[in-house]
């Protein structure tokens, strides 16, 4: 039988060997791979690219204190990036699946329309939700739109849901019940982080307290933004440590709407707050890619 | 010379519901080039899968029948002279490179032209859909379209990755995003090949071997009679869902059902859950017992030809069972609160930015339906009661996951926690009814609390400038007031249309337009029945379709068109007469006055129209239409006689304003069940509606 990290070591290598970069995990917490940087920078402009990493994904909302089967406080995604999407991107996808031993002759798979859109990033895509004998497995977007700009080479994004997938391919009823290793179940590793992150989230996280962050965050990135315009070398200027800000205050909100901090009227302006920062900083990584600056770069 | 033609336009999987309507466009467009470029054809065929949108046609010409082109030249006063061609004749002849005797003449609204009759050789069909066919593809209509290569590249619904093209037998050439058209389609992702050489003559069986059925309409039958085999003898049967089998058929290539089961307990959840469960998150039809008592199957249907090893079902009973546990757990964890104890919570659900919280409506909601039960003279507590909680599950954990069961879930969650009857089941009904088709609520509180919500929507987005216009109509503003028009009528709801748009001139004319929507387009009555019934009073709108019944009802009667016409002439006497310097009465405020009543017709007109007077009265204070609209027709030979032997204009301004008087009153008395001069003629009878005009004095 497969394990959770055959799984994963299978798939790495099968994107290895289409020409990606393997990347380890991004080291701030997201709520979907699509905005680590891997993904939302390095889509736009217009440098082809090919990565592929798993990324834990943190959606405070979600969590059910480990006692609900499916649902989670923080999965894993592998997240692919085909930029451009070649053309044969959906069989390579499919050859993915075969690629973990499931045989597609002797399964059903549908591409059911599922759009993509994410307000808090300026982004948006068209695609599907992939679907394996009814379970959603994946889900593959063509990307149209990133931090509010269209983008000069369309990239594929697959976002596979690992433990779905190693449910599916283990037939197990419950997450926690899968095997990541021999010997060692995906509640036995991550059963306590689900349970103390949801206690957090729902009953102990200070509201006072993660509004000052947020607020600090928003404050520093703000702060490095509006510095780049007269920031001499370009190149140097410091446009990932301000995207980090922006991901800091992703998740703190994400943790006040968990929480019920977050009312009606707050709701979309503190939403907008975030956008705002996303497509600062995306414009300082589109400038700070251009042709002009690139060559300011080599003349130095 | 003609020959069958084939495009088969290859692409990643389009959106099933997306599929008809890009057929529909792709034939129009393609009809629209064959007319334009002169092309002959047989009928144009279409159709489609998820991946491939095709379209043949029989009999196209090989190639453009030729034609004319009669090009103009200079006047024949300046190309002759003395019979001779003169400069700008040789000059012209010139330029259409012939002889000046190939020239011939033409006569103009300007005077006569010399002119060039020049002939157009016809194009191959193949030369010219190897021009027009790319940007023919790329014009379909699609509700969204994507970029797939890089920025500024074709636009499509998903991306084109391969091209059919054949006329006959050769390939008509063309490219669209680097992809070439052949005569190579491709086959099912799992059961076909990647190549599929086809001809104009075994593209189905090619296909067909290869995992694909081409036409959805055999999908269809395929899916309903396996289902019919699955199920055969185990007296079961599936609920009958159109949409779903509309969707399916559009989903896959090859679709095959699979009958899976659940364990029975689930069977506690209310049949609601299930059903949406497996309809609107699994595309799974429910099956039912031969009483109708839901059973513990479902039918998924597989875009593959079979499961010969269960995996399939297994697979998707796994997620079924999931997801009824999630409903098992949202259901157990959603009635530890009380739906009274989840009102505040609303104060965090948007109902629309400008417009604010679901607490906010809820207050107006419950304000607005006690308004309406003392207007529908009922007892306001239930529908207060109703309102308060009827929002309530939208904080549920089982509405944020099945947004479908809003309303519904808020009813039994009610119903659990011992909400009278008549409570829980207007909360379950109040998005009802959700279109034309759609029963309204069966109860009194109910249709009262279903109208309190969607006039507060109503008023609220008219009210912030959120109107629908065109096709756009995001909050589907026209559904809820088609909802309320539907509740008055149907639910015999006397409540005054103008108080329900609460002084909103633009949302009054709104409602107004659903109004006659419903009539015409619903209920199919003539557009000029429902115009003169509205132009006498569209507030009270049980009252407006018993109205229209009397009308329909005495319309074919010999009398009635007749009189029509006439009650049209006599409006239109009074309005030229309203316009003099003494004008009658305003209407129906005059007298008659008996003794400047001229003896014969026209007494016998008043007499005759005194007598139905209060007959008419009577009948229409019980809203008897029918019987007052026949006591009116009666009186047409009186008013046919009064038209031919009476001078409405007579030269004494008394006895004139008398009888215009007289008419006025004839008239308001009808007007008030119908604006008569709004009735247009039915052919047979028109000759007799003909209008004559009134000599002046």
């Amino acid at each position: 039988m497969e394990t959770f990290q055959d799984v994963l070591f299978k798939l790495k290598k099968y994107w290895s060997d289409r020409g990606c970069i393997i990347q380890e995990p991004y080291d701030v917490e997201v709520g979907a791979g699509t905005m680590a940087p891997e993904t939302f920078l390095r889509v736009l402009g217009p440098k082809p690219y090919r990565v592929a990493y798993v990324q834990p994904s943190r959606r405070p909302a979600d969590g059910r204190y480990g006692e609900n089967p499916n649902r989670l406080y923080k999965h894993m995604q592998l997240q692919v990036i085909l930029k451009p999407s070649p053309a044969d991107v959906i069989d390579q996808y499919l050859g993915s699946l075969e690629a973990i031993g499931i045989d597609l002759r002797k399964h059903d798979i549908k591409f059911e329309e599922d759009n993509w859109e994410a307000p808090t990033l300026g982004a948006w895509g068209v695609g599907w939700q992939v679907m394996l004998d009814g379970l959603e497995i994946t889900q593959f977007t063509y990307f149209q739109q990133c931090g509010g700009i269209d983008l000069d080479l369309i990239p594929a994004e697959l976002t596979y849901g690992l433990e779905r997938l190693t449910a599916f391919l283990q037939v197990r009823d419950s997450v926690y019940d899968i095997e990541w290793a021999p010997l060692a179940t995906y509640g036995d590793v991550r059963l306590a982080d689900e349970l103390q992150n949801s206690v957090y989230n729902f009953e102990l996280a200070d509201v006072a307290t993660l509004w000052s962050l947020f607020e600090l965050h928003e404050k520093e990135c703000q702060r490095l933004l509006a510095l780049y315009p007269d920031y001499a070398d370009k190149h140097r200027f410091p446009v990932l440590p301000a995207y980090e800000h922006v991901l800091k205050c992703s998740h703190l909100f994400n943790l006040l709407d968990s929480r019920g901090a977050i009312s009606v009227t707050e709701r979309v302006a503190v939403i907008g707050r975030v956008r705002k920062l996303a497509l600062g900083a995306a414009a300082c990584w589109v400038d700070q890619q251009s042709p002009v600056q690139a060559a300011v770069e080599v003349a130095q | 010379m003609s020959v069958p033609f084939l495009r088969e336009i290859g692409t990643e999987e389009i959106p099933d519901w997306m599929i008809e309507p890009a057929l529909a466009s792709l034939s129009s467009l393609f009809g629209g080039l064959l007319a334009a470029e002169r092309l002959a054809a047989g009928a144009i065929r279409t159709d489609g899968t998820p991946r491939r949108l095709v379209l043949r046609t029989v009999d196209l010409a090989e190639r453009q029948a030729d034609a004319e082109e009669l090009v103009s030249g200079p006047p024949v006063s300046a190309a002759y002279k003395d019979g001779q061609p003169t400069g700008a004749a040789l000059g012209f002849a010139r330029k259409m490179g012939v002889d000046v005797a190939a020239l011939e003449r033409h006569d103009t609204p300007r005077g006569e032209y010399v002119a060039y009759r020049r002939k157009i050789a016809g194009r191959t069909a193949r030369e010219i859909l190897a021009e027009a066919l790319p940007d023919l593809i790329l014009k379909i209509q699609w509700p969204k379209t994507m970029v797939w290569g890089a920025k500024g590249g074709p636009r499509f619904i998903r991306p084109i990755r391969w091209l059919v093209a054949l006329a006959g037998a050769e390939v008509v050439p063309f490219e669209i995003a680097g992809v070439h058209s052949g005569a190579v389609s491709v086959g099912h992702r799992q059961l076909g090949a990647a190549h599929v050489p086809v001809t104009i003559e075994d593209f189905d069986r090619q296909l067909y071997e290869n995992g694909v059925i081409v036409s959805a309409a055999v999908r269809r039958i395929k899916i309903g009679a396996k289902i019919d085999a699955l199920l055969m003898g185990r007296g079961l049967r599936i609920r009958e869902d159109a949409a779903l089998l509309e969707t399916l058929a559009y989903i896959t290539e090859r679709p095959s059902p699979v009958l899976g089961s659940f364990d029975r307990e689930y069977l506690s959840l209310p049949a609601e859950v299930l059903v949406t469960v497996m309809r609107h998150h699994q595309k799974y039809f429910s099956v039912e017992d031969a009483e109708g008592v839901l059973a513990s199957h479902f039918v998924a249907v597989m875009n593959t030809s079979s499961d010969p090893e269960g995996l399939v079902r297994q697979g998707n009973e796994r997620v079924l069972r999931a997801r009824f546990n999630d409903a098992r757990f949202f259901w157990t964890v959603d009635l530890k609160k009380t739906l009274a104890d989840r009102v505040a919570d609303l104060a965090h659900v948007t109902f629309q930015t400008k417009l604010g919280s679901y607490l906010a409506k809820t207050k107006r909601v419950q304000k607005l339906a006690r308004k309406l039960a003392k207007l529908a003279k009922t007892d306001p507590a239930p529908v207060e009661r109703a309102a308060l909680l009827a929002k309530c599950d939208l904080t549920t954990d089982m509405v944020k996951e099945l947004t479908e069961l809003q309303g519904v879930m808020g009813g039994l969650y009610a119903r659990e926690q011992g909400e009278p009857e008549e409570v829980w089941r207007a909360i379950y009904e109040h998005y009802k009814p959700a279109s034309m088709e759609d029963a309204i609520p069966a109860t009194l509180t109910g249709r009262l609390l279903s109208l309190a919500d969607k006039l507060d929507t109503l008023q609220g987005c008219f009210e912030i400038g959120l109107v629908p216009t065109g096709s756009k109509d995001p909050l589907a503003l026209r559904r809820a007031a088609q909802g309320v028009v539907k509740i008055l009528v149907e639910g015999g709801l006397s409540l005054p249309l103008s108080k329900l748009a609460a002084g909103d001139q633009p949302l009054a004319e709104f409602l107004l337009d659903r109004v006659r929507y419903y009539f015409k387009d619903i209920r199919g009555f003539r557009y000029d029945e429902v115009n003169a019934v509205l132009a006498a009073g569209h507030d009270d709108l049980p009252d407006v379709e018993s109205r229209l019944a009397a009308i329909q009802a005495v319309r074919p009667t010999e009398n009635f068109e007749p009189l029509a016409a006439s009650f049209k002439r006599i409006k239109n006497i009074l309005r030229q007469a309203a316009g003099q310097a003494e004008p009658p009465a305003p209407q129906g405020q005059g007298q008659v006055q008996v003794q400047l009543l001229e003896a014969g017709p026209e007494t016998e007109l008043f007499q005759a129209f005194e007598k139905l007077r209060r007959r008419v009265k009577r009948s229409r204070a019980k809203k008897q239409y029918r019987e007052a609209l026949e006591a009116i027709a009666s009186i047409r030979p009186q008013v046919d006689l009064f038209f031919d032997k009476v001078l409405v204009n007579a030269p004494d301004p008394d006895v004139r304003r008398n009888r215009l008087t007289l008419l006025d009153q004839l008239l308001s008395e009808s007007s008030a069940i119908a604006d008569f001069s709004e009735i247009v003629a039915t052919e047979a009878s028109a000759s007799a509606g003909a209008e004559k005009t009134e000599p002046q004095p």
